[in-house]
Protein backbone atom coordinates (compact mmCIF):
# COMPACT_ATOMS: atom_id res chain seq x y z
CA UNK A 1 0.00 0.00 0.00
CA UNK A 2 2.66 2.76 1.10
CA UNK A 3 5.06 1.09 -1.49
CA UNK A 4 2.49 1.49 -4.65
CA UNK A 5 1.16 4.76 -2.93
CA UNK A 6 5.58 6.19 -3.18
CA UNK A 7 5.96 5.39 -6.30
CA UNK A 8 3.06 6.93 -7.69
CA UNK A 9 4.52 9.81 -6.14
CA UNK A 10 7.82 9.68 -6.98
CA UNK A 11 7.29 9.36 -10.75
CA UNK A 12 5.63 12.93 -10.65
CA UNK A 13 8.44 13.71 -8.56
CA UNK A 14 10.51 12.97 -11.32
CA UNK A 15 8.34 14.43 -13.88
CA UNK A 16 8.34 17.96 -12.32
CA UNK A 17 12.31 18.22 -11.73
CA UNK A 18 13.18 16.89 -15.48
CA UNK A 19 10.85 19.47 -16.80
CA UNK A 20 13.00 22.46 -16.07
CA UNK A 21 11.02 24.63 -18.32
CA UNK A 22 7.85 24.37 -16.76
CA UNK A 23 10.09 24.68 -13.17
CA UNK A 24 11.16 28.40 -14.25
CA UNK A 25 8.47 29.23 -16.48
CA UNK A 26 6.07 28.69 -13.94
CA UNK A 27 7.75 31.21 -11.32
CA UNK A 28 7.27 33.94 -13.96
CA UNK A 29 3.55 34.60 -13.57
CA UNK A 30 4.12 35.03 -9.60
CA UNK A 31 7.08 37.22 -9.96
CA UNK A 32 5.48 39.36 -12.41
CA UNK A 33 2.11 39.67 -10.15
CA UNK A 34 3.73 40.11 -7.25
CA UNK A 35 6.25 43.09 -8.57
CA UNK A 36 3.31 44.68 -10.71
CA UNK A 37 0.72 44.91 -8.74
CA UNK A 38 2.80 45.54 -5.35
CA UNK A 39 4.06 48.08 -6.84
CA UNK A 40 0.79 49.43 -9.03
CA UNK A 41 -1.27 49.23 -5.86
CA UNK A 42 0.88 49.58 -2.95
CA UNK A 43 0.78 53.46 -2.78
CA UNK A 44 -3.44 53.29 -3.27
CA UNK A 45 -4.04 50.32 -0.89
CA UNK A 46 -1.58 52.10 2.20
CA UNK A 47 -4.00 55.30 1.57
CA UNK A 48 -7.44 53.13 1.34
CA UNK A 49 -5.87 50.93 4.72
CA UNK A 50 -4.80 53.95 6.48
CA UNK A 51 -0.76 53.02 6.05
CA UNK A 52 -1.26 49.38 5.60
CA UNK A 53 1.63 47.57 3.75
CA UNK A 54 -0.06 45.65 0.35
CA UNK A 55 3.33 43.35 -0.17
CA UNK A 56 1.74 42.06 3.32
CA UNK A 57 -1.55 41.27 2.01
CA UNK A 58 -0.56 39.97 -1.42
CA UNK A 59 2.35 38.01 -0.68
CA UNK A 60 0.01 34.90 0.65
CA UNK A 61 -2.20 35.42 -2.22
CA UNK A 62 0.70 35.03 -4.61
CA UNK A 63 1.94 32.10 -2.68
CA UNK A 64 -1.57 30.60 -2.96
CA UNK A 65 -2.13 31.31 -6.75
CA UNK A 66 1.23 29.57 -7.24
CA UNK A 67 0.01 26.67 -5.63
CA UNK A 68 -3.83 26.81 -7.00
CA UNK A 69 -2.17 26.59 -10.64
CA UNK A 70 0.43 23.80 -10.16
CA UNK A 71 -2.04 21.40 -8.53
CA UNK A 72 -4.73 21.75 -11.17
CA UNK A 73 -2.54 21.68 -13.20
CA UNK A 74 -0.79 18.39 -11.78
CA UNK A 75 -4.23 17.18 -11.24
CA UNK A 76 -4.83 17.64 -15.19
CA UNK A 77 -1.61 15.47 -16.30
CA UNK A 78 -3.82 12.55 -15.61
CA UNK A 79 -5.41 13.87 -19.12
CA UNK A 80 -1.65 13.76 -20.58
CA UNK A 81 -1.20 10.06 -19.26
CA UNK A 82 -4.58 8.93 -21.00
CA UNK A 83 -4.02 10.13 -24.47
CA UNK A 84 -0.02 8.83 -24.17
CA UNK A 85 -1.57 5.90 -23.35
CA UNK A 86 0.06 5.13 -19.88
CA UNK A 87 -3.05 5.81 -17.93
CA UNK A 88 -3.95 2.21 -18.88
CA UNK A 89 -0.66 1.31 -17.27
CA UNK A 90 -1.62 2.04 -13.96
CA UNK A 91 -5.69 0.89 -14.38
CA UNK A 92 -5.30 -2.24 -14.87
CA UNK A 93 -2.53 -3.00 -12.11
CA UNK A 94 -4.22 -4.74 -9.01
CA UNK A 95 -4.25 -1.88 -7.00
CA UNK A 96 -7.61 0.28 -5.25
CA UNK A 97 -8.78 3.49 -6.65
CA UNK A 98 -8.04 5.17 -3.77
CA UNK A 99 -4.27 4.03 -3.64
CA UNK A 100 -3.86 5.71 -7.02
CA UNK A 101 -6.29 8.94 -6.15
CA UNK A 102 -3.74 9.03 -2.45
CA UNK A 103 -0.75 8.36 -4.80
CA UNK A 104 -1.75 11.02 -7.52
CA UNK A 105 -2.39 13.94 -5.29
CA UNK A 106 0.04 13.38 -2.60
CA UNK A 107 2.06 13.99 -5.80
CA UNK A 108 0.71 16.82 -7.01
CA UNK A 109 0.45 18.38 -4.01
CA UNK A 110 4.07 18.09 -3.05
CA UNK A 111 5.17 19.65 -6.51
CA UNK A 112 2.73 22.82 -5.38
CA UNK A 113 3.98 23.10 -2.40
CA UNK A 114 7.56 23.28 -3.37
CA UNK A 115 6.45 25.52 -6.11
CA UNK A 116 4.87 27.22 -2.64
CA UNK A 117 7.56 27.30 -1.15
CA UNK A 118 10.07 28.94 -3.93
CA UNK A 119 7.41 31.96 -4.17
CA UNK A 120 7.46 32.31 -0.71
CA UNK A 121 11.18 32.81 -0.94
CA UNK A 122 10.43 34.98 -3.49
CA UNK A 123 8.67 37.15 -1.16
CA UNK A 124 11.37 37.13 1.14
CA UNK A 125 13.45 38.73 -1.20
CA UNK A 126 10.73 41.44 -2.06
CA UNK A 127 10.61 42.36 1.88
CA UNK A 128 7.95 40.50 3.26
CA UNK A 129 8.70 38.80 6.40
CA UNK A 130 6.36 36.06 8.55
CA UNK A 131 5.90 36.91 11.99
CA UNK A 132 7.21 33.80 13.49
CA UNK A 133 8.26 30.04 13.24
CA UNK A 134 5.09 28.97 14.55
CA UNK A 135 2.94 31.12 11.83
CA UNK A 136 5.22 29.96 9.24
CA UNK A 137 4.65 25.99 10.31
CA UNK A 138 0.89 27.45 10.58
CA UNK A 139 1.21 28.62 7.08
CA UNK A 140 2.53 25.81 5.74
CA UNK A 141 -0.26 23.78 6.77
CA UNK A 142 -2.54 26.15 4.93
CA UNK A 143 -0.05 25.87 1.64
CA UNK A 144 -0.61 22.13 2.06
CA UNK A 145 -4.43 21.66 2.18
CA UNK A 146 -4.73 24.48 -1.12
CA UNK A 147 -2.11 22.33 -2.66
CA UNK A 148 -4.41 18.89 -1.51
CA UNK A 149 -7.50 20.46 -2.41
CA UNK A 150 -6.94 21.81 -5.90
CA UNK A 151 -5.06 18.84 -7.17
CA UNK A 152 -7.80 16.54 -5.63
CA UNK A 153 -10.15 18.64 -7.82
CA UNK A 154 -7.75 18.88 -10.73
CA UNK A 155 -7.77 14.98 -10.64
CA UNK A 156 -11.56 14.75 -10.06
CA UNK A 157 -12.18 17.07 -13.66
CA UNK A 158 -9.82 15.17 -15.41
CA UNK A 159 -11.26 11.70 -14.29
CA UNK A 160 -14.19 12.99 -16.19
CA UNK A 161 -12.74 14.26 -19.22
CA UNK A 162 -11.74 12.66 -22.46
CA UNK A 163 -8.80 14.83 -23.83
CA UNK A 164 -7.27 18.17 -23.90
CA UNK A 165 -9.88 20.19 -25.59
CA UNK A 166 -11.54 20.83 -22.61
CA UNK A 167 -9.10 22.16 -20.58
CA UNK A 168 -8.99 26.06 -21.64
CA UNK A 169 -12.55 26.16 -20.74
CA UNK A 170 -11.57 25.08 -17.01
CA UNK A 171 -9.00 27.25 -16.71
CA UNK A 172 -11.09 30.66 -18.00
CA UNK A 173 -14.52 29.50 -16.36
CA UNK A 174 -13.55 27.36 -13.79
CA UNK A 175 -9.80 28.18 -11.97
CA UNK A 176 -9.23 31.64 -13.04
CA UNK A 177 -12.72 32.70 -11.59
CA UNK A 178 -11.63 30.85 -8.38
CA UNK A 179 -8.11 33.05 -8.69
CA UNK A 180 -9.56 36.63 -9.13
CA UNK A 181 -12.52 36.55 -6.77
CA UNK A 182 -10.90 34.84 -3.45
CA UNK A 183 -9.04 37.71 -2.40
CA UNK A 184 -5.42 37.18 -3.33
CA UNK A 185 -5.10 40.74 -4.96
CA UNK A 186 -7.60 42.69 -3.03
CA UNK A 187 -10.09 42.74 0.67
CA UNK A 188 -13.00 41.43 0.10
CA UNK A 189 -15.18 43.83 1.54
CA UNK A 190 -17.67 46.14 0.10
CA UNK A 191 -17.83 44.20 -3.11
CA UNK A 192 -21.30 44.20 -4.86
CA UNK A 193 -23.48 41.12 -3.69
CA UNK A 194 -23.24 38.75 -6.93
CA UNK A 195 -19.26 39.06 -6.58
CA UNK A 196 -19.16 38.87 -2.29
CA UNK A 197 -21.56 35.73 -2.87
CA UNK A 198 -19.05 34.16 -5.28
CA UNK A 199 -16.32 34.92 -3.42
CA UNK A 200 -17.92 33.07 -0.31
CA UNK A 201 -18.17 29.77 -2.22
CA UNK A 202 -14.84 30.13 -3.59
CA UNK A 203 -13.05 27.23 -1.70
CA UNK A 204 -9.86 29.30 -2.29
CA UNK A 205 -11.00 32.65 -0.34
CA UNK A 206 -10.58 30.07 3.42
CA UNK A 207 -7.03 29.36 2.01
CA UNK A 208 -5.97 32.43 0.93
CA UNK A 209 -7.47 33.93 4.05
CA UNK A 210 -6.00 31.15 6.39
CA UNK A 211 -2.56 31.43 4.86
CA UNK A 212 -2.77 35.27 5.53
CA UNK A 213 -4.18 34.98 8.90
CA UNK A 214 -1.28 32.63 9.94
CA UNK A 215 2.03 34.17 8.28
CA UNK A 216 0.89 37.90 7.75
CA UNK A 217 -1.41 38.46 10.45
CA UNK A 218 -5.12 39.36 8.76
CA UNK A 219 -7.74 37.00 8.69
CA UNK A 220 -11.56 37.96 8.03
CA UNK A 221 -12.79 35.11 8.79
CA UNK A 222 -10.66 33.73 11.82
CA UNK A 223 -7.49 31.26 11.28
CA UNK A 224 -9.57 28.19 12.77
CA UNK A 225 -12.32 28.51 10.78
CA UNK A 226 -10.70 28.73 7.53
CA UNK A 227 -8.55 25.33 9.08
CA UNK A 228 -11.70 23.82 8.95
CA UNK A 229 -13.34 25.09 5.92
CA UNK A 230 -10.37 24.05 3.65
CA UNK A 231 -9.95 20.42 5.82
CA UNK A 232 -13.08 19.07 4.92
CA UNK A 233 -13.33 20.42 1.48
CA UNK A 234 -10.06 18.63 0.64
CA UNK A 235 -11.65 15.08 2.75
CA UNK A 236 -14.63 16.06 0.16
CA UNK A 237 -13.22 16.29 -2.89
CA UNK A 238 -10.56 13.41 -2.55
CA UNK A 239 -13.25 11.09 -1.78
CA UNK A 240 -15.43 12.41 -4.88
CA UNK A 241 -12.34 11.97 -6.48
CA UNK A 242 -11.89 8.22 -5.77
CA UNK A 243 -15.13 7.41 -6.72
CA UNK A 244 -14.88 9.05 -9.51
CA UNK A 245 -11.36 7.35 -10.72
CA UNK A 246 -13.48 4.05 -10.02
CA UNK A 247 -15.48 4.90 -13.37
CA UNK A 248 -12.61 5.51 -15.41
CA UNK A 249 -12.14 4.00 -18.72
CA UNK A 250 -8.92 4.26 -19.95
CA UNK B 1 -9.23 -29.39 -17.70
CA UNK B 2 -10.34 -26.47 -16.20
CA UNK B 3 -11.26 -22.57 -17.77
CA UNK B 4 -9.30 -19.93 -16.91
CA UNK B 5 -11.08 -17.52 -18.51
CA UNK B 6 -14.42 -17.79 -19.48
CA UNK B 7 -16.73 -15.32 -21.87
CA UNK B 8 -20.56 -15.24 -22.08
CA UNK B 9 -22.48 -13.13 -24.37
CA UNK B 10 -20.13 -10.87 -24.72
CA UNK B 11 -21.37 -7.19 -26.41
CA UNK B 12 -19.96 -3.72 -26.99
CA UNK B 13 -21.90 -1.20 -28.39
CA UNK B 14 -20.04 2.63 -29.06
CA UNK B 15 -23.12 4.77 -29.92
CA UNK B 16 -24.81 2.89 -32.35
CA UNK B 17 -22.06 0.95 -33.40
CA UNK B 18 -21.80 -3.14 -32.31
CA UNK B 19 -17.71 -3.76 -32.32
CA UNK B 20 -18.17 -6.79 -30.23
CA UNK B 21 -21.86 -8.75 -31.09
CA UNK B 22 -22.66 -11.52 -28.29
CA UNK B 23 -19.33 -13.49 -28.16
CA UNK B 24 -18.82 -16.52 -25.76
CA UNK B 25 -15.54 -18.76 -25.66
CA UNK B 26 -13.47 -20.43 -23.19
CA UNK B 27 -9.91 -20.69 -22.67
CA UNK B 28 -8.49 -23.83 -20.88
CA UNK B 29 -5.98 -23.07 -18.29
CA UNK B 30 -2.32 -23.34 -19.15
CA UNK B 31 -2.75 -23.20 -22.89
CA UNK B 32 -2.18 -20.82 -25.89
CA UNK B 33 -5.18 -19.15 -27.45
CA UNK B 34 -5.15 -17.50 -30.41
CA UNK B 35 -8.02 -14.67 -31.39
CA UNK B 36 -7.57 -13.89 -35.10
CA UNK B 37 -9.55 -11.57 -37.18
CA UNK B 38 -9.02 -8.92 -39.74
CA UNK B 39 -8.63 -5.38 -38.87
CA UNK B 40 -11.36 -3.67 -37.11
CA UNK B 41 -12.86 -7.39 -35.92
CA UNK B 42 -13.11 -6.24 -32.45
CA UNK B 43 -10.03 -8.11 -31.06
CA UNK B 44 -8.68 -5.25 -29.19
CA UNK B 45 -12.32 -4.23 -28.10
CA UNK B 46 -12.72 -7.28 -26.35
CA UNK B 47 -9.15 -7.29 -25.07
CA UNK B 48 -9.99 -4.53 -23.04
CA UNK B 49 -13.11 -5.37 -21.51
CA UNK B 50 -11.44 -8.87 -20.35
CA UNK B 51 -8.85 -6.56 -18.86
CA UNK B 52 -11.14 -4.26 -17.25
CA UNK B 53 -10.02 -0.64 -19.07
CA UNK B 54 -13.56 -1.12 -21.02
CA UNK B 55 -16.81 -1.71 -19.63
CA UNK B 56 -18.87 -4.44 -21.40
CA UNK B 57 -21.89 -3.33 -22.46
CA UNK B 58 -23.20 -6.38 -21.56
CA UNK B 59 -21.99 -10.06 -20.72
CA UNK B 60 -20.18 -12.04 -18.03
CA UNK B 61 -16.45 -12.90 -17.87
CA UNK B 62 -14.55 -14.60 -15.59
CA UNK B 63 -10.61 -14.90 -15.28
CA UNK B 64 -9.34 -17.22 -12.99
CA UNK B 65 -12.75 -17.90 -11.15
CA UNK B 66 -13.26 -14.03 -10.40
CA UNK B 67 -16.04 -11.79 -11.89
CA UNK B 68 -13.80 -9.34 -13.89
CA UNK B 69 -17.03 -6.92 -13.64
CA UNK B 70 -17.70 -7.44 -10.29
CA UNK B 71 -14.02 -8.55 -8.18
CA UNK B 72 -11.82 -5.93 -10.32
CA UNK B 73 -8.81 -6.15 -7.81
CA UNK B 74 -8.57 -10.34 -7.87
CA UNK B 75 -9.37 -10.41 -11.41
CA UNK B 76 -6.46 -7.84 -12.32
CA UNK B 77 -4.17 -9.30 -10.37
CA UNK B 78 -4.40 -12.47 -12.15
CA UNK B 79 -3.64 -11.26 -15.60
CA UNK B 80 -1.01 -9.63 -16.95
CA UNK B 81 -1.49 -7.74 -20.62
CA UNK B 82 0.35 -6.14 -23.39
CA UNK B 83 -1.60 -3.77 -25.43
CA UNK B 84 -1.61 -2.86 -29.13
CA UNK B 85 -1.20 0.53 -28.71
CA UNK B 86 1.87 2.05 -26.41
CA UNK B 87 1.18 2.18 -22.89
CA UNK B 88 5.28 3.45 -21.59
CA UNK B 89 5.95 6.63 -19.86
CA UNK B 90 8.89 8.33 -22.40
CA UNK B 91 9.71 10.91 -19.67
CA UNK B 92 11.14 7.78 -17.48
CA UNK B 93 13.95 5.35 -18.09
CA UNK B 94 13.47 2.02 -19.68
CA UNK B 95 14.49 0.78 -15.78
CA UNK B 96 12.30 3.07 -14.33
CA UNK B 97 9.14 2.38 -15.99
CA UNK B 98 9.89 -1.40 -15.05
CA UNK B 99 10.53 -0.71 -11.75
CA UNK B 100 6.91 1.21 -11.52
CA UNK B 101 5.60 -1.91 -12.92
CA UNK B 102 6.70 -4.26 -10.57
CA UNK B 103 6.05 -1.94 -7.09
CA UNK B 104 2.28 -1.88 -8.55
CA UNK B 105 1.93 -5.33 -9.68
CA UNK B 106 3.28 -5.70 -5.96
CA UNK B 107 6.14 -7.79 -7.05
CA UNK B 108 8.05 -9.04 -3.90
CA UNK B 109 10.66 -6.99 -3.02
CA UNK B 110 13.80 -9.79 -3.01
CA UNK B 111 12.76 -11.23 -6.27
CA UNK B 112 12.07 -7.84 -8.24
CA UNK B 113 16.00 -7.04 -9.20
CA UNK B 114 16.62 -10.89 -10.75
CA UNK B 115 13.20 -10.73 -12.65
CA UNK B 116 13.52 -6.92 -13.94
CA UNK B 117 17.07 -7.87 -14.73
CA UNK B 118 15.75 -11.26 -16.25
CA UNK B 119 12.96 -9.89 -18.12
CA UNK B 120 15.13 -6.77 -19.88
CA UNK B 121 18.22 -9.59 -20.96
CA UNK B 122 14.74 -11.97 -22.29
CA UNK B 123 14.04 -8.70 -25.01
CA UNK B 124 18.13 -7.47 -25.14
CA UNK B 125 17.74 -4.21 -23.59
CA UNK B 126 19.10 -4.70 -20.36
CA UNK B 127 22.52 -2.45 -21.43
CA UNK B 128 20.18 0.22 -22.75
CA UNK B 129 18.31 0.53 -19.51
CA UNK B 130 19.56 3.45 -18.11
CA UNK B 131 18.00 5.47 -21.87
CA UNK B 132 15.07 7.66 -21.60
CA UNK B 133 11.99 5.92 -23.24
CA UNK B 134 11.33 8.56 -25.85
CA UNK B 135 15.04 7.92 -27.19
CA UNK B 136 13.77 4.22 -27.55
CA UNK B 137 13.29 2.97 -30.92
CA UNK B 138 9.85 1.90 -31.77
CA UNK B 139 11.07 -1.64 -31.61
CA UNK B 140 12.58 -0.70 -28.61
CA UNK B 141 9.30 0.45 -26.83
CA UNK B 142 7.36 -2.91 -28.00
CA UNK B 143 9.99 -5.32 -26.10
CA UNK B 144 10.47 -2.99 -23.36
CA UNK B 145 6.46 -3.44 -22.79
CA UNK B 146 6.72 -7.07 -23.29
CA UNK B 147 9.74 -7.33 -20.74
CA UNK B 148 7.34 -5.16 -18.49
CA UNK B 149 4.81 -7.96 -18.71
CA UNK B 150 6.52 -10.76 -17.66
CA UNK B 151 7.86 -9.47 -14.04
CA UNK B 152 4.77 -10.54 -12.56
CA UNK B 153 4.27 -13.90 -13.41
CA UNK B 154 0.67 -13.51 -14.36
CA UNK B 155 -1.72 -16.35 -14.71
CA UNK B 156 -2.83 -15.26 -17.71
CA UNK B 157 -0.91 -12.94 -20.33
CA UNK B 158 -3.11 -11.00 -22.76
CA UNK B 159 -0.84 -9.84 -25.80
CA UNK B 160 -1.84 -7.71 -28.30
CA UNK B 161 0.02 -7.94 -31.46
CA UNK B 162 3.12 -8.62 -29.50
CA UNK B 163 5.16 -8.78 -32.40
CA UNK B 164 4.01 -5.88 -34.26
CA UNK B 165 7.02 -4.14 -36.13
CA UNK B 166 9.42 -6.68 -34.54
CA UNK B 167 12.62 -8.26 -36.54
CA UNK B 168 12.75 -12.05 -36.90
CA UNK B 169 15.71 -11.98 -33.93
CA UNK B 170 13.60 -10.36 -31.20
CA UNK B 171 10.39 -12.25 -33.01
CA UNK B 172 11.90 -15.68 -32.62
CA UNK B 173 13.41 -14.89 -28.79
CA UNK B 174 9.94 -13.71 -27.30
CA UNK B 175 8.31 -16.25 -28.89
CA UNK B 176 10.52 -19.35 -27.80
CA UNK B 177 10.49 -17.23 -24.06
CA UNK B 178 6.90 -17.11 -24.04
CA UNK B 179 6.57 -20.86 -25.00
CA UNK B 180 8.91 -21.09 -22.13
CA UNK B 181 6.83 -19.44 -20.21
CA UNK B 182 3.46 -21.47 -20.63
CA UNK B 183 5.42 -24.89 -20.84
CA UNK B 184 7.64 -24.13 -17.27
CA UNK B 185 4.98 -22.01 -15.13
CA UNK B 186 1.81 -23.04 -16.85
CA UNK B 187 0.70 -19.62 -17.99
CA UNK B 188 -2.17 -19.14 -20.21
CA UNK B 189 -0.99 -17.15 -22.84
CA UNK B 190 -4.26 -15.03 -25.07
CA UNK B 191 -2.86 -13.36 -27.97
CA UNK B 192 -3.64 -11.59 -31.02
CA UNK B 193 -1.50 -11.30 -34.67
CA UNK B 194 -1.95 -10.96 -37.95
CA UNK B 195 0.94 -13.29 -38.71
CA UNK B 196 -0.34 -16.38 -39.09
CA UNK B 197 2.38 -18.53 -39.39
CA UNK B 198 3.04 -17.25 -35.77
CA UNK B 199 -0.11 -18.62 -34.48
CA UNK B 200 0.00 -21.63 -35.96
CA UNK B 201 3.39 -22.06 -34.64
CA UNK B 202 2.42 -21.41 -31.03
CA UNK B 203 -1.60 -21.73 -30.69
CA UNK B 204 -3.35 -24.98 -29.33
CA UNK B 205 -6.67 -22.96 -29.37
CA UNK B 206 -7.63 -20.41 -32.15
CA UNK B 207 -10.62 -18.82 -32.54
CA UNK B 208 -11.67 -16.41 -35.65
CA UNK B 209 -13.63 -13.31 -35.44
CA UNK B 210 -14.69 -10.99 -37.98
CA UNK B 211 -17.68 -8.20 -37.69
CA UNK B 212 -17.76 -8.49 -34.20
CA UNK B 213 -18.71 -12.36 -34.07
CA UNK B 214 -16.78 -15.52 -33.46
CA UNK B 215 -17.09 -17.21 -37.06
CA UNK B 216 -14.71 -20.41 -36.26
CA UNK B 217 -12.64 -21.67 -33.56
CA UNK B 218 -10.86 -25.02 -32.72
CA UNK B 219 -7.40 -26.18 -32.94
CA UNK B 220 -5.22 -25.13 -35.98
CA UNK B 221 -5.65 -29.16 -37.29
CA UNK B 222 -9.47 -28.67 -37.00
CA UNK B 223 -9.87 -25.59 -38.74
CA UNK B 224 -7.91 -26.44 -41.94
CA UNK B 225 -9.91 -29.49 -41.82
CA UNK B 226 -13.39 -27.58 -41.92
CA UNK B 227 -12.24 -24.97 -43.93
CA UNK B 228 -10.26 -27.69 -46.72
CA UNK B 229 -7.28 -25.50 -46.90
CA UNK B 230 -3.56 -26.04 -46.08
CA UNK B 231 -2.59 -23.66 -44.07
CA UNK B 232 -4.12 -21.26 -41.42
CA UNK B 233 -3.36 -18.39 -43.68
CA UNK B 234 -5.46 -19.62 -46.26
CA UNK B 235 -8.23 -21.11 -43.66
CA UNK B 236 -8.14 -17.07 -42.51
CA UNK B 237 -8.45 -15.63 -46.40
CA UNK B 238 -11.21 -18.31 -46.68
CA UNK B 239 -13.24 -17.49 -43.60
CA UNK B 240 -12.43 -13.78 -43.83
CA UNK B 241 -12.37 -13.03 -47.47
CA UNK B 242 -10.12 -11.12 -49.40
CA UNK B 243 -11.55 -7.42 -49.33
CA UNK B 244 -9.86 -5.11 -47.37
CA UNK B 245 -11.61 -3.66 -44.80
CA UNK B 246 -12.89 -0.49 -44.11
CA UNK B 247 -11.56 0.24 -41.29
CA UNK B 248 -12.39 2.45 -38.47
CA UNK B 249 -15.52 3.77 -40.04
CA UNK B 250 -19.03 3.32 -37.97
CA UNK B 251 -22.19 2.63 -38.83
CA UNK B 252 -23.35 6.17 -38.16
CA UNK B 253 -20.44 7.38 -40.75
CA UNK B 254 -21.24 4.71 -43.02
CA UNK B 255 -25.01 5.93 -43.37
CA UNK B 256 -24.12 9.67 -43.45
CA UNK B 257 -21.62 8.66 -46.14
CA UNK B 258 -24.36 6.22 -48.07
CA UNK B 259 -22.05 3.56 -47.91
CA UNK B 260 -24.19 0.36 -47.84
CA UNK B 261 -22.78 -1.74 -45.22
CA UNK B 262 -21.90 -5.23 -46.85
CA UNK B 263 -23.82 -8.13 -44.63
CA UNK B 264 -21.94 -11.44 -43.58
CA UNK B 265 -23.41 -13.86 -41.51
N1 LIG C 1 -13.60 4.03 -28.55
C1 LIG C 1 -14.22 3.68 -29.69
N2 LIG C 1 -15.26 4.40 -30.15
C2 LIG C 1 -15.90 4.04 -31.29
N3 LIG C 1 -15.59 2.98 -32.03
C3 LIG C 1 -14.56 2.21 -31.62
C4 LIG C 1 -13.81 2.52 -30.43
N4 LIG C 1 -12.86 1.58 -30.28
C5 LIG C 1 -12.98 0.74 -31.32
N5 LIG C 1 -14.00 1.11 -32.13
C6 LIG C 1 -14.44 0.41 -33.35
O1 LIG C 1 -14.68 -0.93 -33.02
C7 LIG C 1 -14.25 -1.79 -34.07
C8 LIG C 1 -13.32 -2.83 -33.53
O2 LIG C 1 -12.10 -2.23 -33.14
P1 LIG C 1 -10.91 -3.05 -32.51
O3 LIG C 1 -9.86 -2.09 -32.11
O4 LIG C 1 -11.42 -3.96 -31.49
O5 LIG C 1 -10.40 -3.88 -33.77
P2 LIG C 1 -9.23 -4.94 -33.86
O6 LIG C 1 -9.84 -6.26 -34.17
O7 LIG C 1 -8.36 -4.87 -32.69
O8 LIG C 1 -8.46 -4.44 -35.16
P3 LIG C 1 -6.89 -4.32 -35.48
O9 LIG C 1 -6.47 -5.61 -36.07
O10 LIG C 1 -6.85 -3.24 -36.51
O11 LIG C 1 -6.20 -3.97 -34.24
C9 LIG C 1 -13.64 -0.89 -35.14
O12 LIG C 1 -14.59 -0.68 -36.16
C10 LIG C 1 -13.36 0.40 -34.40
O13 LIG C 1 -13.48 1.50 -35.26
MG1 LIG D 1 -6.48 -4.32 -32.33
Amino acid sequence: MIEVIYILWLRQLKHYWRSKPRLLGSLGQPLLFLVTFGFGFGPMYASASGGGNYLDFLAPGIVSMSILFTAVFSGLEVIWDRQFGFLKETMVAPISRTEIMIGKTLGGATIAMIQGLIVLSLTYVLGFRILSLASLALGLVFMFLIAIFFTGLGLAIASMMKDMQGFQLIMNFLIMPIFFLSGALFPLENLPKAIYFISRIDPLTYGVDGLRGAIAGMSTFGVFNDLVVIGLLSVLVCTVGAFLFSKVEA
Amino acid sequence: MQNILSVQSLTKKFDDFTAVKDISFNVETGSIFAFLGPNGAGKSTTIKMLTTVLKPTSGKISINGFNVLKEQDQARASFGIVFQDPSLDEELTAYENIVYHAVIYKVPKKERDERIKKALEIVGLWNRREDYVKNYSGGMKRRLEIARALVHYPKILFLDEPTVGLDPQTRNSIWSHIRGLNKEKGMTIFLTTHYMEEAEAVADQIAIIDHGKIIESGTVEEIKKRTETQSLEEAFLKLTGRDIRDDNIGDKTRKRRGIRRRIRH
